[in-house]
């Protein structure tokens, strides 16, 4: 695992603006998108392919939230907490989602300090984006074992459709794992970030290829994307 | 005469992307076990692939013989019936044909194509085999568990595919689910890898609008797999949580077997748009690659230009976008909204458009062709034969008035096999004719080859032909047996039983192909670089076979488009896409 490939242009090359641009960069060789490294291209694509499985799960849970004859419980209910004796709806949900965006803008911040190949603060940065996506999976087990307190199961529950719990427990689980794994590589990034890996050119993660502060970016764009799926969670499931 | 060549120019932009290094590995594990070659993944993939699907052709042979000789085989019951029924479909539709294609051509096929090193994330490329062997694995296992693999159809249809009494009902649709659930990861691995490749790692001079059309099938199909597969990955782990958590998703509340169910409320037509919205993009995940193989194998052996080489890539790209908005298709008679079915029929109908125009081109690149009738050609042809076939019965279950009648009975089963199981496999085997030579070096052998053809394009074609008159008889399809009915004039027996000896024969004859393989592999006359005197790139390496690295010191600059046969003026008929034009015009073509 030695041998590497950098996917640095040779120069940079100039860029025709809009669509012509477009136009040109899809007719040349070599590359569709030009100054774009392999790893973020491919990060794309899979996020695409990601989108896909994400829309299903909500999709299907639309469905089955509309086809099923007995009432949907009122989530506002389900997901109010008790907090100085008032039962506040949604306050939990509303903190977590506080928690995760605040760790996008962490994210942004060390992509940023990344490129100016700062390592301190790429370092510190990562940690903390890592730490907000560990709180926010923290909270989401206490929310998990609040409800799970409450009865509410995936085969059925006392307030309401069975498929309540079913949905719920499988698209916040399935998005709690994409956090999870967010943070366990987040951790592994800024490892290498601070153990100067990447200024060093070493190879990166699950390939012979050279390791460079385009990592960051390409573990951002994961992490914004799982953000961004928690706003359609977010919208679809506690709002509804 | 001057010469004149579409799309050439004597100029190859500055290099953007420096040169790919690579991991060469020093141990015989390294180079041929754990291996991050594209070229020994390929081959890893198309054994594996070929092994699985050997078992579905067995399986096949079962189900034909109950059908064809009722009750004379002890081994056969209903429930050993269904489950031949349902790891024959799935097996061939997606561990054979999707695997080979994509996993097996498209490894082998595109970095030298499009004038790359290897895939740009080698390591992954690697990993994606061996989680879809494990998928094979698990599968297989599924054959060894109390209670059989499952036997509720490829479909796998709810509440049935996980009622008891099903067969296989409490291991085989477990491990099937979970099987499929690895097959898509190790799939996207693979997929990301070949999207990536064909964007971003083409050599110098090499635009998208000069890769062969081979490439830009295996790239279509990939995208479509990409963007399919995420929706059965969701119904399967939404059927496994039904299984084993006892949710209900897919499942209503129903009495099975005297018993009151503990599912309550789910939506069984739910799968069924999720497994469509897979299930037809499928159907041209498998396609796509074989229209673009198929397009070279043509014009190579028919030493002419493909005819119309840009309305050939906008129709890959339109058929590619419009199989998303047609899976309803196959719900016809599921209980839609009559509404539905017309949108579905119209949609679908569209996309007879770009078809046709493709079978066209096909036709007219052989039209005044200097056509060689190699075995690679035959194949070729035989593909096109059982394409307009297929496609044609596709237009009768399109529309919905002629479908509902039809829905279930063996014409469906000819249509979707001439289409998508006797045409692509025809292209598999005319790729095999055709690349053997690179990948190992040596020729296949000819006669064996033409033998192999001639049984297998007439024995296909007497297996299905007289299935379509069955299904207009209003025989059903997945009946273990059909019993006294009156509808059934006696006669449909006798088809059947002659149907079954063409399928035994069609089978069988796949040995001699088996066999031509490995005896060629060491007897085979040697091949040289290009033996079919071809353009694209792979046939234009240094070694054959290609060492790791594709290419010798320095990656090839591409000058032309890759069909540059029989140019007016040029000494050969075939320019190679890595020959500037003035060297054309100087002293003919390097070769």
């Amino acid at each position: 695992m030695t041998q590497a490939i950098s996917t640095d242009t040779v120069e940079p090359l100039p860029l025709a603006e809009g669509v012509q641009g477009i136009v040109a960069d899809w007719s040349s060789d070599q590359r569709a998108f030009k100054n774009v490294p392999w790893g973020k291209a491919m990060m794309w694509i899979f996020l695409l392919s990601d989108t896909f499985i994400f829309s299903s799960f909500l999709i299907s849970y639309m469905t089955v939230r509309m086809s099923t004859t007995v009432p949907w419980p009122n989530p506002s209910e389900v997901f109010a907490l008790t907090l100085f004796g008032k039962s506040i709806p949604l306050i939990l949900i509303a903190i977590m989602t506080f928690i995760l965006i605040s760790s996008s803008g962490t994210m942004a911040m060390a992509v940023k300090f990344g490129y100016e190949k700062n390592k301190r603060m790429t370092f510190v940065l990562l940690l903390i984006t890592a730490a907000l996506g560990a709180t926010f999976v923290g909270m989401q087990a206490f929310e998990w074992s609040k409800l799970i307190h409450e009865g509410v199961r995936p085969w059925g529950n006392p307030m309401g459709a069975a498929q309540f719990g079913s949905a719920f427990f499988m698209i916040t689980g399935f998005h709690g794992t994409h956090v999870s794994i967010g943070v366990i590589f987040l951790v592994i990034v800024a490892i290498k970030v601070l153990r100067g890996d990447l200024d060093h050119q070493r190879p990166g993660f699950l390939t012979g290829r050279k390791g460079s502060y385009e990592i960051v970016e390409t573990m951002g764009l994961y992490w914004h994307f799982v953000d961004l799926v928690w706003v359609f969670i977010f919208a679809l499931f506690y709002l509804w | 005469m001057d010469y004149v060549a579409h799309d050439a120019s004597a100029f190859a932009p500055p290099a953007e992307v420096d040169e790919m290094e690579l991991y060469h590995p020093k141990t015989f594990v390294g180079k041929y076990i754990w291996s991050q070659d594209a070229k020994v993944i390929a081959i890893q993939y198309a054994i594996t692939a070929i092994g699985i699907g050997l078992v579905a052709l067995v399986l096949s042979w079962f189900m034909r013989l109950q059908l064809g000789f009722p009750n004379s085989f002890q081994f056969i019951n209903p429930s050993n019936y269904l489950q031949f029924v349902t790891q024959h479909g799935m097996i061939m539709v997606i561990y054979l044909l999707t695997a080979l294609f994509l996993g097996g051509f498209g490894n082998y096929l595109i970095p030298l194509m499009v004038g790359a090193r290897d895939m740009v994330f080698p390591y992954v490329n690697m990993v994606s085999y061996w989680v879809y062997l494990s998928a094979v694995l698990l599968l297989i296992a599924s054959f060894f568990v109390a209670g059989g693999p499952t036997g509720a159809g490829w479909t796998l249809y709810p509440p049935q595919a996980i009622l008891q009494g099903t067969p296989g009902a409490t291991w085989g649709i477990i491990l099937m689910l979970v099987s499929l659930a690895l097959f898509i990861i190790g799939f996207t691995m693979g997929g990301l890898n070949y999207v990536v490749t064909v964007l971003q790692a083409r050599t110098r001079g090499m635009t998208m609008m000069r890769l062969p059309l081979t490439v830009w099938g295996i790239f279509t199909a990939t995208i479509l797999a990409l963007l399919a597969f995420p929706a059965l990955f969701v119904s399967a782990i939404m059927m496994l949580l039904d299984l084993t958590l006892g949710t209900s998703f897919f499942m209503p509340a129903l009495v099975s077997m005297g018993q009151q169910s503990e599912h309550t409320g789910g939506n069984p037509l739910l799968f069924q748009h999720l497994f469509w919205f897979f299930g037809h993009p499928e159907v041209y995940i498998v396609a796509l690659p074989a229209f673009g193989i198929v397009s070279d194998l043509l014009s190579v052996h028919a030493r002419k230009n493909i005819f119309g080489y840009r309305m050939m890539v906008w129709a890959i790209v339109a058929i590619g976008g419009l199989s998303f908005l047609v899976w309803a298709h196959h719900m016809y008679v599921s209980g839609m909204n009559p509404y539905f079915g017309f949108f579905f029929a119209t949609t679908t109908l569209i996309i007879a458009i770009p078809t046709a125009l493709k079978v066209y081109n096909w036709v007219l690149t052989l039209w005044h062709g200097n056509i060689r009738l190699t075995v690679p050609m035959l194949f070729a042809i035989g593909f096109i034969f059982a394409f307009i076939h297929g496609g044609l019965t596709g237009l009768f279950l399109g529309n919905v008035t002629v479908s509902v009648p039809l829905s279930d009975t063996m014409f469906v089963v000819a249509h979707f096999h001439m289409v998508m199981a006797v045409a692509p496999i025809m292209v598999v085997f005319g790729a095999i004719y055709h690349w053997y030579p690179k990948i190992t070096g040596r020729m296949l052998n000819d006669t064996l080859g033409k033998f192999h053809f001639w049984v297998t394009f007439l024995g296909t074609y007497a297996v299905y032909l007289p299935m379509h008159y069955l299904g207009f008889l209003g025989v059903p399809r997945r009946y273990y047996a059909v019993g006294g009915t009156d509808f059934i004039p006696a006669s449909a027996q006798s088809l059947n039983a002659g149907i079954t000896i063409a399928a035994l024969i069609a089978g069988a004859v796949q040995a001699v192909f088996l066999y031509n393989l490995v005896w060629s592999y060491f007897k085979g006359k040697p091949a040289g670089g290009n033996p079919w005197n071809a353009t694209t790139l792979e046939w234009q390496t240094p070694d054959t076979p290609p060492k790791h690295g594709n290419f010798g010191p320095t990656l090839p600059s591409v000058y032309r488009w890759a069909y540059d046969y029989s140019v007016p003026g040029a000494e050969q008929d075939f320019i190679p896409q890595n020959v500037p034009a003035r060297e054309v015009a100087r002293s003919g073509t390097k070769t």
